[in-house]
């Protein structure tokens, strides 16, 4: 089943960023999203994470398909990085957090607090957080942040991974992460035009 | 939703967690209550019931802010809304771990300080049982506040200014059990009441909570 975004428009803080945005992402597949500071690639993945409602379009094979990961990792500091894995694994009714320890060089840390961690290690604990939740569309916004160059290898290696066994990933992303399977989508052509009216309403 | 539980709980007896923040806060406002109001031993068991209603009430106010606010500022809110637990059932777990961690403690430590206040006899009984009683309203109807104020700057007085007239009902019906207890009265209407507004907020304000939150995340 692949991911269709069609028409999509949306918006940020009631302000329209994003208009008539379309492209479908097949199994195995992997779309990254480009375009400059501001043009609304983060509000395009919440809206396809499902965390806000769309201003127009529709989107069929997301949901409960979607696994997400934002700016922030969502990781407790009180926490050991072995507690906040399995906590995810739990909610996402899984079991098996090895394979996500390894994946990501976490091995040794397990018993360490993530708040003692660097924001490198921190990184990849959050992403690690995606192969316990057993869901086959990644949705990525600025995986990279503060990760090293061997670190962004492990990351590429764990999405190639990801994709040979049939998911696939939607990621806003600056870094060339050298995925054969990736297509690139630039957003500036589906900016949304400025509404005079809007500005004609805020100066009354 | 048992690991959203267990989660929580260990976050909240952990350094920062805040637990034994709202106990210390009960004990010092009834400690501060005999230096307020004198030392008459009649005066004081007159107004113990109230005293520790109201207490436990505050003590209750304290904590509700970080219901939300932590869960928010590391982006776990946004993962567990994309998660495939029920955002109604993660509020009602987040009241339940809210209600065990802060007001638990509150009722089991109310006899005990009932003793500072010169509690009469009856209400040793029924001062925890109102409390127990009353106490889940008071969590839930927190977790709707909070779910409201959450990613605002400052929220924690907003959210007090919002919560404690919905806290009204409780403490009225809450107190009133608890008074007649000590006077010996019949009691059955007012703890019926008690009852009513804990299994009723409990039952609605879930669905209120979750909607204000999925409106808060946009």
């Amino acid at each position: 089943m692949e991911l269709v975004v069609r028409d999509l428009g949306v918006a940020r803080g009631g302000v329209p960023v994003l208009d008539g945005v379309g492209f479908a992402l097949a199994p195995g597949r992997a779309l990254v999203l480009r375009g400059p500071n501001g043009v609304g690639k983060t509000t395009l993945l919440r809206t396809v994470a499902g965390l806000q409602p769309a201003l127009a379009g529709t989107i069929s094979g997301g949901g409960e398909r979607i696994a997400y990961a934002g700016h922030s990792d969502g990781l407790k500091a009180m926490l050991s990085v072995r507690e906040n894995l399995t906590f995810w694994a739990q909610v996402f009714g899984q079991s098996d957090i090895a394979p996500a320890i390894q994946g990501f060089g976490l091995t040794g840390l397990e018993d360490r607090m993530a708040g003692t961690l660097s924001a490198g290690q921190k990184r990849r604990l959050g992403l690690a957080r995606l192969g316990v939740t057993g869901r086959p569309v990644w949705v990525l916004d600025e995986p990279t942040v503060s990760l090293d160059t061997a670190s962004v290898a492990l990351f590429a290696q764990a999405v190639r991974q990801h994709l040979a066994s049939g998911g696939s990933a939607l990621m806003a992303t600056h870094i060339d992460l050298g995925l054969d399977e990736a297509e690139v989508l630039d957003l500036t052509p589906f900016r949304a035009k400025p509404r005079a009216a809007v500005q004609d309403e805020a100066f009354l | 939703m048992i690991a959203l539980l267990k989660r929580d709980m260990a976050l909240a007896v952990r350094a920062g967690g805040g637990f034994g923040l709202g106990l210390a806060f009960f004990l010092i406002v009834v400690t501060l209550v005999p230096f307020g109001i004198g030392p008459e031993s009649d005066l004081l068991s007159r107004v113990a019931a109230g005293v520790l209603w109201i207490g436990a009430l505050l003590a209750c106010l304290l904590s509700l802010d970080r219901i939300f606010a932590l869960d928010w500022e590391d982006g776990t809110l946004d993962l567990l809304a994309t998660s495939p637990l029920p955002l109604e059932g993660a509020v009602t777990v987040k009241a339940l771990a809210h209600w065990l961690t802060t007001a638990l403690p509150l009722v089991l430590v109310s006899p005990a300080l009932g003793l500072l206040l010169n509690l009469p006899a009856g209400g040793y009984l029924w001062v925890p049982v109102s409390l127990a009683l009353g106490t889940p309203a008071l969590s839930v109807i927190g977790t709707f506040g909070a779910a409201l104020t959450v990613g605002l700057k400052r929220g924690g007085l907003l959210l007090s200014l919002l919560v404690l007239p919905l806290y009204v009902p409780t403490l009225i019906f809450g107190a009133e059990v608890a008074r007649r207890g000590v006077d010996g009265l019949e009691l059955q209407a007012p703890l019926l009441m008690l009852a009513g507004i804990s299994f009723g907020t409990l039952a609605l304000l879930p669905f209120a909570s979750a909607a204000v939150l999925r409106v808060n995340l946009r």
